[in-house]
C-alpha cells in the first residue's frame, strides 16, 4: 500500500511539471490569406494534423448553427497539413466558431470516456469470445 | 426512428450515405451541438472485452467521431517496440537487417505509461536513458545435442537453440527499471515467434533497444493488430415470406440472422450477425419482399490488441488523444 500512495504522489508532481512545462506551438496553427475583413469568415492551417482531427472538428463546427459552411482538405498528401475553412452567418467570427468547435469536440470526449468507463465498471459483458 | 439515418444497400448501389444531422440542412427538427442532448442519446453496448480482442457498439455518434477514435487506435496510441538494434554476433543465415526488423516487429508486454518519450534533439549518446529505454537481450548458441535419438532426422532433437524464438528475448532491467518493472517484467506478448533458425556453430547475440512510438511512424508501434468497425446491418422485411420461399429466403443469410415461425414465416432474429453479403438481392422471388441497409448512427467496434494494453484501455486512450489534440489546439495561438 506504500508503494501506490507514493506512486499517486509521484504522478502528481509529475502532472503538475507537465502542466508548467506546457509549452504551446506557435506554429501550430496560422490563419491563411482569403479571411473575410470583419472576420466572419476565415480559413485556417493546422500542421501535423489530418483527417482524425479534421473530419471531427468538421463535423462539429458544423454542428453550430452560427456556422454557415464549414470544410476541410488536406491540400497534398505528403505535406502533414490540414486546411479549414470556416463562414459564419455574422454573430460570431471565424476563430469563435473553431474555438467553441475545439471546446466541444473536448466536451463530447469527456461524455464518451465516462460512459464507456461507467459500462466497464457495471460490467454485465462477455470475457470470452463467442 | 427515421429512415434519415438508414444507409439504403441496393443491388449495385448504396443510398443516403452521408450524414444531414446539421442545423440549416432539413426543413424541420433542431440539429444544433448540444451536449446534453447528446449525454442522453449517446449509448454503449459492450459485448465481449477478452484479454486480446474486445467488441462493443458505439450507438448515436456521428461517423466523423468514431472514424477518429479507429484511426487514433490504429496510428496514434503510443506503445513500445525494439528501436535499435546492436549486433555483437550474427552468423545464422539470416541477415542483420531482416532479423533486426523482425525483433521490432514482436509485441512487448509493456505498460508504455512506465517510459517517457525519447527526446530526439538530444545527442545520441544521451539520448537513451533508464527512463525512455527498454533494453533486451538475445544471446544464443546452437550446438549439437549429444543425446539425438538414433536416426532422427529432427532439428529439435538434433540440436540445441536450432529455432530461436522471441520468449529468448531477456529483460536487462537498467538502474531504477529493477524496482519499477519487479512486478511486470518485460516479456514478448507472445513468446513463440520464430525469429531465427540457426545450425550447430551459428551464433545470435544482440542487444535491443525498445522505445515509445507511435503507428503512424512505424506499424511496430501500433497497439492493435486490428481496430475497426462497421455498420449495424437492417433487414426490413417488406411482405411476408413463407413456406419453401421462407426457408430459401434464410439460406440467403448467415445462420442466426433470419428464423421462420410457427406460421412457417420469415422473421429477422438477430440483424447484427448479417454480413451484409446481398445475396438475398440476387434472386427475384424476393424482389421488393425485403429492403436491406446499415444504420449510419451504430458502429460495431471491434479492436484486437497486440498484448501491450488490454483493447479498452487503447480505447480510452484514443478518446483522450483526441481530446488532448482539441485541448492542445484550442490553447495555441493562431499566426498570421
Amino acid at each position: 500500500m506504500a508503494d501506490t500512495a507514493e506512486d499517486v504522489h509521484m504522478t502528481e508532481e509529475k502532472v503538475e511539471e507537465e502542466q508548467q512545462e506546457q509549452e504551446y506551438d506557435l506554429d501550430k496553427i496560422k490563419l491563411l490569406p482569403g479571411a473575410s475583413e470583419d472576420g466572419t469568415a476565415a480559413s485556417f492551417q493546422i500542421i501535423d494534423e489530418d483527417h482524425t482531427l479534421g473530419n471531427a472538428l468538421r463535423y462539429i463546427i458544423m454542428k453550430n448553427p452560427e456556422v454557415e459552411f464549414c470544410g476541410y482538405s488536406i491540400p497534398h498528401p505528403s505535406e502533414n497539413k490540414l486546411n479549414i475553412r470556416i463562414q459564419t452567418y455574422g454573430n460570431i467570427s471565424a476563430v469563435e466558431a473553431l474555438h467553441q468547435g475545439l471546446d466541444n469536440l473536448s466536451e463530447l470526449c469527456t461524455v464518451i470516456e465516462d460512459k464507456f468507463s461507467e459500462k466497464i465498471e457495471a460490467g454485465g459483458y462477455k470475457t470470452t469470445e463467442p | 426512428m427515421s429512415d434519415n439515418t438508414i444507409v439504403g444497400i441496393e443491388y449495385n448501389r448504396v443510398t443516403n450515405t452521408s450524414s444531414t444531422d446539421f442545423p440549416g440542412h432539413q426543413a424541420n427538427g433542431d440539429y444544433s451541438w448540444d451536449i446534453e442532448k447528446f449525454k442522453d442519446s449517446f449509448e454503449i453496448n459492450i459485448s465481449h472485452i477478452t484479454e486480446r480482442t474486445a467488441n462493443f457498439d458505439l450507438i448515436h455518434i456521428d461517423t466523423s467521431i468514431a472514424n477518429a477514435f479507429r484511426r487514433i487506435m490504429i496510428s496514434e496510441v503510443p506503445s513500445v517496440a525494439a528501436e535499435a538494434v546492436y549486433m555483437f554476433m550474427n552468423t545464422s543465415v539470416i541477415q542483420d537487417e531482416v532479423l533486426a526488423h523482425r525483433i521490432g516487429l514482436i509485441p512487448l508486454k509493456v505498460d508504455p505509461d512506465l517510459l517517457n518519450w525519447v527526446d530526439k534533439t538530444q545527442d545520441e549518446n544521451d539520448r537513451y536513458t533508464e527512463d525512455n529505454t527498454i533494453v533486451l537481450s538475445l544471446d544464443v548458441v546452437c550446438t549439437k545435442n549429444p543425446h539425438a535419438p538414433k536416426n532422427s532426422t529432427d532439428p529439435k532433437e538434433l540440436y540445441r537453440n536450432a529455432h530461436v524464438y522471441a520468449k529468448d528475448l531477456k529483460f536487462e532491467p537498467q538502474g531504477t527499471q529493477v524496482e519499477s518493472f519487479k512486478n511486470s517484467p518485460v516479456v514478448p506478448s507472445d513468446p513463440d515467434i520464430l525469429l531465427a533458425k540457426l545450425r550447430p556453430g551459428q551464433e545470435i547475440s544482440l542487444r535491443a533497444h525498445c522505445v515509445l512510438g507511435i503507428g503512424a511512424d512505424h506499424a511496430k508501434f501500433s497497439p492493435v493488430a486490428t481496430a475497426s468497425y462497421r455498420l449495424m446491418p437492417t433487414i426490413d422485411i417488406i411482405e411476408p415470406i413463407r413456406g419453401d420461399s421462407a426457408k430459401r429466403f434464410q439460406q440467403c443469410f448467415p445462420s442466426g440472422v433470419i428464423d421462420i415461425n410457427s406460421n412457417g414465416e420469415a422473421y429477422v432474429k438477430d440483424s447484427r450477425k448479417d454480413t451484409v453479403s446481398r445475396e438475398v438481392l440476387r434472386h427475384e422471388e424476393f424482389d421488393g419482399k425485403v429492403k436491406l441497409g446499415r444504420k449510419r448512427d451504430h458502429f460495431i467496434f471491434n479492436v484486437e490488441s497486440t498484448g501491450a494494453m488490454s483493447p479498452e484501455e487503447i480505447f480510452f486512450k484514443s478518446v483522450r488523444v483526441l481530446k488532448n489534440k482539441a485541448d492542445y489546439l484550442r490553447n495555441c495561438p493562431i499566426g498570421q
